[in-house]
């Protein structure tokens, strides 16, 4: 039902109805207006911008602030950084750690929210509420703590692995004294680590987002397939997974376009922007921008390509959200 | 015997998913002998709050406490979260009382910046900072997290202002009330739960956010918890026991917010991927 239909019954509008339904007409875009500036300033405009800058040679703070000209590059900043062979590794790392963040944060969690489905109710409650934990956990304090976990002195990992028999740690490793051992130091194992604390901070969404699904589909479906003897496995494949398949579907692409761009985790890990070798696209574009010498033009040119990845993604994502509104 | 495997998976990921929060809490509370001990200890045998009593009288450099940090942050979070809620109330009335040829558009391009990567905003935003002479103060954060919140928050609000029901309005414009009145005493007192709700998640983006922060403020004064601890705290030879309790005082109300609206979350997220 429109506004427009009710409002002649008002006694605003009865006193003047010509004049009430003009007004009636303006009023949401008025309510719209002050969202519409900020969304469109501070979110739109840098947006644009970011690609206006990648054209440019901008080597200096003076010349954002406009006191000094801005030269015209064209595609410069682009041809520089494809033609880099380091851009290789940074697009590599970046696909090949969201890849398996996705993939192992959609198992995990899948795998969770049907567990807290099978859970006894008191059980599921106090699983439910420490995998919350680990949800609040601000991305930064989360990953501080996984670092003192995995701290080379006194970290808890360091003394596992200290407590482990020296014959065995040595066989298996190659050494038995772990003290001192930079856990951070080799590029595997610094995405290793990086994808634990990642996976960590994000399958909880994941694992309550599917049993939410879960409640939502009859339970008479499953307990009929088990009567009749099917594996779980098979009950996943051929009931569940499909009747959830456009909350997967959404889920797989909000996992992408978060894994697409970690930061903040990255940064506390390798404790700033130095440790070249892990750089992913987002971090890639700001220590590029931001680490003397600036290169902000450059910078820009990276997070428009980390931009034009995403907004594939994207693409995926509203059309699908668009479906389900429709649906519902 | 299915039962037993069943409660012991549902343990182990309760422990994985506890276990780092426990540890800051726990470590927090240890004097730091226990804390760098050659032998971990599961609890404080010997509980102190001499990290927390250390890390709020003492000062982080001259002149600039944690408390101080404490309130910059408070100050940007708060600032936040009533501009945004304020905006994100009159926007989600628009989208959600009225049919107007741009909604469509507008719900369209509400999904759309929501997933606009914003660490690629990072470079324009510090032009348009520097340009409005906003750099090194803390309005430059308040307007910028206020532009990250606003799309989900009028998404999530949307969804209150529709549940409240259009008769008690149609009921109020009989009365004779006008619009003003309408919106102050019948929809929002009707949405403020909704609000809070809300509240709390443009709370949680601006309180946690990490680089817009670093690269906005150079003044140490100036600084916002998230940047304190990563300039201070980030460095090589770490004493775990301040930087645990700094951790925890940080993520609390974090926590104790969230819990508050999780629901929420999902389904604003997962918005209509699951019927009924």
């Amino acid at each position: 039902m429109s506004s427009q239909t009710k409002s002649p019954e008002t006694a605003a509008a009865r006193e003047n109805p010509a004049r009430r339904r003009r007004r009636v007409d303006r009023l949401p875009y008025l309510l719209l207006l002050p969202a519409l500036l900020i969304i469109g300033v501070l979110l739109l405009w840098p947006l644009g911008q970011v690609v206006v800058m990648s054209f440019y040679r901008l080597n200096s703070v003076r010349q954002l602030r406009g006191d000094r000209e801005w030269p015209w590059v064209g595609f410069g900043n682009y041809v520089d950084i494809l033609s880099d062979p380091f851009f290789l590794t940074v697009l590599r790392n970046t696909v090949l750690f969201a890849a398996a963040n996705v993939l192992l944060t959609m198992v995990l969690g899948t795998l969770v929210g049907l567990l807290l489905n099978r859970l006894g109710r008191k059980m599921a409650t106090f699983v439910a509420s420490c995998v919350m934990l680990a949800w609040a956990t601000p991305a930064l304090t989360g990953t501080i703590v996984w670092k003192w976990i995995f701290d080379d002195t006194s970290g808890l990992v360091t003394w596992l692995f200290n407590a482990l028999p020296d014959g065995l740690s040595n066989s298996l490793f190659g050494r038995s004294d772990w003290t001192g051992y930079g856990w951070f130091n080799s590029p595997l194992l610094f995405f290793a680590i990086l994808t634990l604390v990642v996976v960590w901070h994000s399958f909880p969404f994941i694992a309550v987002s599917v049993l939410a699904g879960l409640k939502s589909v009859p339970s008479e479906l499953h307990e009929a397939a088990r009567v009749d003897g099917a594996s779980p496995w098979r009950v996943f494949w051929k009931i569940t997974f499909p009747l959830l398949r456009p909350v997967f579907g959404i889920l797989i692409v909000l996992s992408t376009i978060w894994d697409f761009k970690v930061f903040t985790q990255q940064f506390v890990l390798a404790g700033g922007t130095q440790d070249r070798p892990t750089f992913m696209l987002a971090i890639y574009s700001y220590a590029e921008a931001f680490s003397p010498p600036p290169k902000y033009g450059l910078g820009a040119a990276i997070a428009v390509i980390l931009t034009l990845i995403l907004l594939v993604v994207t693409g995926f994502y509203v059309r699908m959200v668009l479906r389900q509104e429709d649906e519902s | 015997m299915k039962k037993i495997a069943l409660n012991g998976a549902g343990l182990l990921v309760a422990l994985f998913a506890a276990f780092p929060v426990y540890w800051m809490i726990s470590t927090s509370l240890k004097p730091s002998s226990e804390i760098f001990s050659a032998t971990p200890q599961p609890v404080p045998t010997h509980p102190t709050l001499a990290h927390y009593r250390e890390i709020l009288t003492g000062n982080l450099i001259p002149g600039v406490s944690f408390l101080d940090f404490f309130l910059n942050s408070a100050l940007v979070a708060v600032s936040t979260v009533v501009l945004s809620g304020l905006v994100a109330l009159l926007a989600a009335t628009a989208v959600a009382r009225f049919r107007f040829k741009l909604r469509t558009s507008f719900l369209i391009m509400l999904l759309v910046v929501q997933m606009i990567p914003l660490e690629a905003l990072v470079i324009p935003l510090f032009l348009m900072i520097q340009r409005l002479g906003l750099y090194n103060t803390l309005p430059s954060l308040i307007l910028t997290y206020l532009g990250f919140s606003l799309p989900f928050a009028v998404w999530m609000l949307r969804g209150f202002v529709a549940a409240v029901p259009k008769e008690l309005e149609e009921a109020a414009a009989i009365d004779g009330a006008s619009r003003a009145q309408i919106f102050r005493r019948v929809l929002f007192p009707l949405v403020a739960p909704g609000l809070v709700a809300t509240s709390i998640f443009s709370f949680i983006t601006a309180w946690n956010e990490l680089i817009f922060a670093l690269t906005f403020i150079n003044d140490q004064g100036s600084y916002t918890l998230p940047v304190a601890m990563t300039f201070f705290f980030g460095r090589d030879d770490t004493n775990w026991g301040p930087v645990m309790a700094a951790s925890t005082l940080f993520t609390l109300p974090v926590i104790i917010f969230f819990l508050l609206v999780q629901r929420r979350m999902v389904s604003g997220l997962v918005a209509g991927a699951v019927k009924g």
